[in-house]
């Protein structure tokens, strides 16, 4: 064997653990949702006989299916707004001089660093004083402002990436300012809006105690929340096929979206990171 | 096209740095003007505030007649074109080049006959439909000046607009961009830092340096007669010799051995109420081996030791170190020359014939009538023909 | 000079006039919401601590100063939950910033399927992790998972202590070391090839190389990347809650005041508690700054 076919066969060795590492526990729980009741604790990684019965058992029930729709919906709406108002700011701070950018900038980092469950209990109770608890708003409200910080930080890093002198080239070619970020600027920033809502949207997905604290039935709650307090289909049963049927719903979304956009997930969430 | 006239145009940036100090130029009808020198120097700046990129701290500026210190760039009317080109990487060549008059509002048939008649002149026909991304760098320079063409603006300006060609494409298209100019007779002002790109494209060349004008003139003009330390050490490749140097008796005492000083240069002394000590420029084709020189003409002939011999084909260039003689830093505050320890280099431009040699003695002919002298203090020149 | 520095003050051009107008105009929204949904509840949280405040009576709520803090800092359960945490956070840390570092290294050198690799190492990142987190509750429970049955028979690592922290851990570390790769990656990119090549050149092996080349060139990445990540790991709730639900003594700080809070409906033993995790977190990120001088990310940096 000679050198250079040792060098890759190490390569694949160390490739191969990397992967095997990232996909073991997806793989487990897929497992686990294809398992029939009879054999669900066997114990063994590769289902003995396949069933979609999970599934269908979960579809069945509006428990789950109206979860779904709340984490769809609610991460959804979130992710446009924290998008639309993190594409101004981060436009503002990367793009014009004006007193206070630092502020922001201070602001949203503080808020990135912040502890949840240090607004939890707070907001439970003014949510409870408004009416917002347990509906939708009252989710989203939190969503947005906590991925804002994710948002500016990602955009401005991606506005940054765009040659100041573009700008110029519009201005001096006769454009207003709006014209100039229609034009030229937005377009080119697509991609990194794009981006950044994927991100976004991956962390509205993710959240669990904002999900579990400010929601109390099915009116509001989200899959993840959902999920921790499914019941199984009689008192003596667990319901772990059930919980792995919708963790395989919730996560096959994210996976694809992972699969499809890698290289521009990779250059979103590491923007702006090397300039430390 | 339009006359462009600065007036104290200035640039104070609010962390209090000056960027540019009082320019005042008048740029006529149809003249290509050149704004030359080191990095930082205030030419970009100064370009930036005539586009309306930046904004004018004192001072006024007027396009035709009009003073335009408060229009935002899309109301003077100009076109630039930039060091990093600024294409549009989203649109095709076609649109970028249209873009301007696609703001303007002009009719779709008008920008399309206006956009190929400028991809002609610029040979970019087979490239309209492609995007920037797939050209080559000499293309995408033109596909930049293309966009300024279209316009028939009241003038051109150009920021380094060949500084990312190589050597080769470099040369090329600064030809090129002087023909266009010529052609269309439109006020063009080019800043650059490159000095050859002054020489050869200006019609006029602005040398700057700290935000300052240092000299406005000709090519040839500033060539010869430099205003300053500052003006001889950067334009000239290779830059000036310059020597500390006593004046005595009618003669330069330098380290180079003793150069006397013919009559019009040493009435221009006089007039000029020289100091005893100055400091002497002597360019580099200004030597020549005596050795070639049957006859010389006056002048004077010295001898230094040769350290490295080079041969460009057309020339040979001498290198030689002579030793100092008092103060050296006056020049080196004042201009941009080389000094080694315990000397100075300097270089001679001779005939290929020579015989000199690395490590050799040789005769060197000095001409004297065409010395420059400056004041060691202010760097001015001494040596002003007089009118 | 007066003359100069008069108009300069003055002349505060109509173009940047516009900019600065421009720029508080696009950042208003987002300030007011950040603004409206942080600022003002931590005030309120500040303002709930100081109340005896039980929602089940909470017509008695009364103002009662200091007195919810002395309960909590005089609780061991506080303590223990402060202890767990910071354990876990420095633990699943520095296993992540190992693990991580290597990852970044694979990533970065890998000849073979790059881009693979990349996506294996973004499907934790992407994965909810109350999903992950119930993956490993299966995978270890006796009778269901593939892990525990590797274990000696009648073991039952998620009910004992320090086994359970141990998972809890691995959890956290499995779902998390991604990102701190790809910060990693992100700061290899940084190092010039060149000087690697340089280094090589004069004679340091591939140990001293990453020592003494590729890690100071690294840092400013390294203390971002830790920065957040300990942040991030001082908060840890979701894999607690699904994994012993902080059973045996494995809660966290989060996991206490969530208890407090909707377990115990104590609003005004569960806001002290929240605001004492958020004097934490800012104690963290002080010491980050003024010790490790970690900059500010997303500051000036960039500029225009």
């Amino acid at each position: 064997m000679n050198a250079n076919a040792r060098r890759s066969a190490g390569w694949t060795v160390v490739n191969l653990v990397v992967v095997l590492y990232a996909l073991f526990p997806v793989w487990w729980i897929a497992a686990l949702s294809f398992k029939d009741p009879s054999t669900l604790t066997d114990g063994d990684f590769v289902p003995r006989r396949w069933t979609l019965e999970n599934y269908r058992g979960i579809f069945r029930t509006s428990e789950f299916t109206r979860a779904l729709l709340n984490s769809v919906g609610i991460a959804v709406i979130a992710t446009t707004i924290a998008v639309a108002l993190g594409t101004m700011a981060a436009y503002a701070v990367a793009r014009l001089r004006f007193p206070g950018k630092r502020l922001l900038i201070g602001m949203s980092l503080l808020i990135a660093m912040f502890p949840p469950i240090s607004l939890v209990s707070p907001l439970f109770d003014i949510e409870r004083v408004l009416g917002l608890f347990d509906t939708w708003p009252g989710l989203i409200i939190p969503y947005m402002t906590f991925s804002l910080p994710l948002a500016i930080y990602t955009l401005s890093a991606f506005f940054r990436e765009i040659p100041w002198d573009l700008e110029k080239a519009a201005r001096v070619d006769g454009a207003t300012p709006w014209q100039a970020f229609r034009l030229v600027i937005a377009p080119l920033a697509a991609p990194g809006v794009f981006t950044t809502g994927i991100l976004v949207f991956i962390f509205c997905w993710n959240d669990f105690l904002f999900a579990i604290s400010l929601t109390s039935t099915r009116a509001a709650r989200t899959v993840p929340a959902a999920i921790a307090f499914f019941t199984g289909s009689s008192q003596f049963q667990q319901p772990t096929g059930s919980i792995a049927a919708a963790a395989m719903v919730i996560t096959v979304p994210i996976v694809v979206f992972v699969l499809l956009f890698q290289r521009r997930i990779v250059a979103g969430l590491t923007a702006g990171a090397v300039k430390g | 096209m339009a006359e462009l006239v600065l007036d104290g145009l200035t640039k104070h940036y609010p962390d209090g740095a000056v960027a540019v100090r009082g320019v005042d130029l008048t740029i006529g009808d149809g003249e290509f003007v050149i704004l030359v020198g080191p990095s930082g120097c205030g030419k970009s700046t100064t370009l930036n505030m005539i586009a309306g990129l930046e904004d004018i701290t004192a001072g006024t500026l007027r396009i035709g007649g009009r003073v335009v210190n408060d229009l935002a760039p899309k109301d003077r009317d100009i076109a630039m074109v930039f060091q990093s080109y600024a294409l549009y990487p989203h649109m095709t060549v076609r649109q970028n080049m249209g873009f301007a008059l696609r703001l303007a509002r002009t009719d779709k048939a008008e920008i399309a006959r206006k956009v190929e008649e400028a991809a002609r002149i610029l040979d970019l026909t087979d490239h309209l439909e492609r995007r920037p991304a797939q050209l080559s760098g000499g293309q995408r320079q033109r596909v930049a000046m293309g966009r300024a063409i279209v316009r028939a603006p009241k003038a051109f300006l150009m920021d380094e607009p060949l500084s990312n060609l190589d050597a080769q494409l470099r040369v090329r298209m600064r030809t090129q961009i002087a023909r266009l100019q010529r052609r269309l007779g439109t006020t063009t002002v080019y800043v650059t830092h490159d000095q050859v790109e002054a020489m050869t494209l200006g019609d006029r060349v602005v040398v700057m340096r700290g935000g300052v004008v240092q000299q406005v003139g000709a090519p040839q003009e500033l060539y010869d007669h430099p205003v300053n330390l500052f003006v001889a050490g950067f334009i000239g490749s290779p830059a000036m010799n310059v020597l500390d140097a006593t004046l005595e008796n009618g003669a330069l005492r330098t380290a180079l051995g003793e150069l006397p000083l013919p009559d019009g240069l040493r009435q221009q002394l006089e007039r000029a109420d020289a100091p005893r000590r100055v400091v002497v420029g002597i360019r580099p084709e200004h030597f020549e081996d005596a050795a070639l020189l049957e006859h010389p003409r006056g002048g004077r002939t010295v001898t230094v030791g040769v350290e490295v011999v080079e041969s460009v084909g057309s020339d040979v260039f001498a290198h030689f170190t002579v030793g100092t003689v008092g103060t050296v830093g006056a020049v080196g505050t004042v201009g941009a020359v080389g000094t080694v320890e315990g000397g100075r280099e300097m270089v001679a431009r001779i005939g290929t014939a020579t015989r000199a040699a690395e490590g050799r003695p040789l005769e060197l002919w000095v001409d004297t009538g065409r010395l420059h002298v400056f004041d060691p203090s202010t760097g001015a020149t001494l040596t002003r023909p007089g009118r | 000079m007066t003359l100069t520095t008069t108009t300069r003050a003055t002349r505060a051009s109509a173009g940047s006039r516009q900019e600065r107008r421009l720029g508080w105009l696009l950042c208003a929204p987002a300030v007011l919401v950040m603004a409206a949904v942080t600022a003002y509840p931590v005030g309120y949280a500040v303002y709930l601590s100081l109340q005896r405040y039980d929602l089940r009576f909470p017509q008695r709520a009364r103002f009662v100063w200091l007195d919810n803090y002395v309960a909590v800092l005089s609780s061991p359960y506080w303590w223990q939950a402060l202890s767990v945490t910071v354990l876990i956070t420095a633990v699943s840390v520095t296993i992540e910033l190992v693990l991580g570092l290597a990852l970044a290294l694979v990533m970065h050198r890998t000849i073979l399927w790059r881009g693979a690799v990349r996506t294996a190492v973004l499907v934790p990142y992407g994965i909810v992790t109350v999903v992950s987190a119930y993956s490993w509750q299966y995978a270890w429970t006796p009778g269901t998972g593939y892990l525990a049955a590797l274990l000696p028979p009648g073991s039952a690592p998620l009910t004992d202590h320090w086994q359970a922290i141990g998972l809890i851990i691995l959890a956290e570390v499995w779902k998390t070391t991604p990102f701190m790769a790809l910060l990693l990656l992100a700061g290899l990119a940084l190092v010039p090839e060149e000087t690697l090549r340089a280094a090589q050149v004069d004679g340091a092996g591939f140990g001293q190389r990453l020592r003494l080349v590729v890690l100071p060139l690294m840092k400013p990445a390294i203390l971002v990347a830790l920065l957040f990540r300990t942040l991030d790991a001082f908060r840890v709730f979701d894999d607690i809650y699904v994994l012993t639900g902080g059973s045996n003594d494995t809660g966290s700080v989060s996991i206490l005041g969530y208890d407090n809070l909707f377990t115990a409906l104590n609003l005004g033993i569960g806001s002290a508690i929240s605001v004492l995790i958020f004097l934490c977190v800012a104690a963290i990120a002080l010491v980050f700054v003024k010790v490790f001088g970690a900059a500010a990310p997303g500051g000036e940096a960039g500029g225009r």
